[in-house]
């Protein structure tokens, strides 16, 4: 008896979770008002060209899929990268067109649905590490470009690994909850007020580019605010601090110029400063790729992203350093650092960046700047810079007390507006990160 | 731009020529080999400033002992560590996180210049073991163990232990931290080498004795005159070498 009412249940429940499965698996709606355009590239689709197979990897390589689709030593798109998060692992998908073990099966429409709505092939609701909020405001011809690549990269035979979430981030059905509070679907709207440029820029800043994954802080659910969006936060799991592309007193771009901002993300340095850590990872798989058309696109949008001062003022109570700590900042600077950044703090730009006022030393967090003297950096080799200048680690050399110390003396001196940092925080990334 | 960088260039001389004089006056300390110092920026010495806090201003090492010396060690080897550390195959994470970034040809331009380097030798370890030991660790060096089928480290790291052309490092200079290091990870099976692995098939049969004393014996030994490493093929090696194809 025990038993019949056990399956009745079970049986009950499935049928429930079907029905929840079809609700959200219902097809997504096709994109209003395709327009001639679309329709004209759309109609080259079924039989791709050499120009959107083309355009295809181009756009791949603008939403950087290589990146967390490809092992180190594995073959492109063919997935088994784990990736850590707070939920648990979750190891990427093969992407290549294996019939079996890829998505050689899947039809551009089953494609576009991926990418516009989170939901794959077989009606799975995909995790938000795949950034589909992102990618659904890409159009459906630049996904059909896309799936036109991809479908011409050698297909590999290699079989998905489980993600190894745990309990109950495991549960593939909750995703429905977080889709509610966090998932709004819809290509790009272009802004009429804002010229081709800008609406370029933006389209490739908010959709491909998926700048948000990192840029807009997440939650303790996976989730993000658009309110918040691109003012920064902690990345999960890496322990980098992505600062806010809205705020001018961290990433901000509004107070620089095109030129600079295009070599930044292009060429991985520019005379205002390098990119190092996560985002060294952005420009060498996807950024040095962009053309410069495209580069000043988004240039144009994100110098418009920061209007806006984030918080008050730093009070100048709160840069008051004890005398002692500024000397012994000072004369490290001058034995280990001033050969490459000088006295002065001007650095060689662009090959050794600018310390005096970089936004990226003076920001509220310290994180970066501590982890850069403690883990030093490569900016990425780049097509326009392929024998980048390096900074080496000083873990070793520079016990917590005496990087606290030159940490707080660049964040403070030539009239820096940075915070003195305490040998505490540079113990606590110490020991989080691998020696 | 040209301008402009000849310009940095004769600024750059001008600060490092003070710098020099300055840390010559002052008497170099043991810490001036882990102090970044270049004299032009545009040059391949300022591009491998991150290389120096650990491996010394021209790959001579450091007084850590985990860190090696890297001068004079043949290209194609450094070069083969370099991809074998951005690809995360050879494990070490602030190896792997300095290159994760870097392309191949850029690699191998640091690989070959730290092999141009000849720089002097750090003295010779003293050995915290007792004289039982060294003589088991010159016996394999020198010998090997033929009953085991170990070859002697000289049959391939070359008579004066600096290695061959074109993929096999030289050990002279090398501390015994780092030695124990490298050859515990290989019979662990974490560091590995091209196939076929001669180096694992040598590794596995030591015993943690064995590479006690073998370390301790390598880490005594003093630089021939000439530290280039051996030319490759001189002799035939005991063990088919992936790293020599």
């Amino acid at each position: 008896m025990k038993l019949v009412l056990r399956l009745a249940m079970i049986g009950f429940i499935a049928v429930l979770l079907a029905a929840v499965a079809w609700w959200v698996l219902r097809p997504g709606p096709m994109p209003h008002n395709p327009g001639r355009v679309a329709q004209k590239q759309r109609g080259t689709a079924p039989n791709p060209t050499t120009q959107t197979i083309n355009r295809g990897e181009y756009l791949a390589r603008a939403g950087d899929c290589v990146a967390c689709h490809t092992e180190p030593t594995g073959k492109p798109f063919a997935g088994g990268r784990a990736m850590a998060t707070p939920f648990g692992n979750l190891y990427v998908p093969n992407i290549t067109p294996d019939d079996e073990t890829g998505i050689g099966q899947w039809t551009s429409d089953e494609f576009y649905r991926m990418m516009h709505t989170g939901v794959s092939r077989d009606g799975a609701l995909l995790y938000p590490a795949m950034p589909f909020a992102s990618y659904t405001k890409v159009t459906r011809a630049d996904s059909d470009a896309i799936y036109a690549y991809i479908m011409s990269v050698p297909p590999v035979k290699q079989k998905n690994r489980p993600h190894e979430l745990r309990f109950p981030f495991n549960k593939r059905e909750l995703l429905v909850g977080w889709r509610t509070l966090y998932f709004k679907e819809g290509e790009y709207k272009a802004d009429p007020k804002q010229s081709a440029q800008w609406n370029r820029g933006a389209y490739l800043v908010e959709g491909l580019g998926h700048c948000a994954m990192c840029h807009t802080a997440i939650n303790a659910l996976g989730g993000s605010k658009e309110a918040q969006a691109f003012e920064g936060g902690m990345i999960p799991n890496q322990n980098w601090y992505a600062p806010s592309l809205t705020s001018n007193r961290e990433a901000g771009l509004g107070e620089w110029s095109t030129r600079d901002i295009v070599d930044l993300l292009q060429t991985g340095i520019s005379l205002r400063a390098t990119v190092y850590g996560p985002m060294a990872e952005v420009t060498y798989n996807s950024l040095q790729y962009m053309s410069d058309e495209d580069a000043e696109a988004m240039a144009a949008y994100l110098r418009t992203l920061a209007q806006k001062d984030t918080g008050p003022a730093v009070p100048s109570s709160a840069r008051l350093v004890q005398p002692a700590v500024m000397e012994s900042g000072r004369a490290t600077y001058e034995k280990q650092c001033a050969i490459c950044h000088r006295t002065d703090g001007k650095g060689w730009a662009p090959y050794y960046p600018p310390l005096a006022g970089n936004q990226s030393i003076t920001m509220a967090s310290p994180v970066n700047s501590i982890r850069m003297v403690l883990n030093g950096g490569y900016p990425p080799g780049t097509r326009k810079n392929p024998r980048p200048h390096g900074m080496p680690p000083f873990s070793r050399i520079l016990d917590d007390e005496a990087a606290a110390a030159v940490v707080t003396y660049i964040r403070v001196a030539w009239n820096n507006t940075g915070t003195p940092v305490t040998p505490a925080q540079v113990n606590e990334l110490r020991r989080l990160l691998p020696e | 731009m040209s301008v402009l960088a000849t310009l940095v260039d004769a600024m750059a001389r001008y600060l490092v020529t003070g710098i020099l004089a300055l840390t010559a006056a002052l008497g170099a300390s043991a810490q001036d080999e882990a102090i970044p110092s270049f004299k032009s920026v545009d040059s391949i010495e300022a591009r491998v400033q991150g290389c120096v806090t650990c491996h010394g201003q021209s790959g001579q090492g450091t007084q850590n002992g985990y860190f090696p010396r890297i001068a004079g060690k043949p290209s194609r080897y450094l070069y083969n560590q370099l991809i074998a550390f951005r690809d995360g195959t050879r494990k070490y994470p602030p190896m792997n996180y300095l290159v994760a970034y870097l392309p191949d040809a850029y690699l191998k331009e640091m690989a070959d210049h730290f092999a141009r380097q000849r720089p002097a030798f750090a003295p010779g370890q003293a050995p915290p073991v007792d004289a039982a030991t060294i003589e088991r660790g010159k016996a394999i060096a020198t010998v090997g163990d033929p009953a085991r089928a170990i070859p002697a480290c000289i049959a391939c790291h070359g008579a004066g232990l600096t290695g061959m052309e074109p993929g096999i490092p030289g050990l002279v200079g090398l501390r015994s931290a780092y030695i124990t290091a490298q050859l515990t990870r290989w019979r662990v099976g974490d560091r590995r080498a091209a196939e076929p692995d001669c180096m694992k098939r040598i590794a596995t049969r030591l015993s943690e004795k064995d590479v006690a004393a073998v370390s301790a014996f390598l880490a005594m030994q003093a630089p021939p005159k000439d530290a280039s490493p051996e030319s490759a093929n001189l002799v035939r090696m005991p063990l088919a070498c992936g790293s020599q194809h």
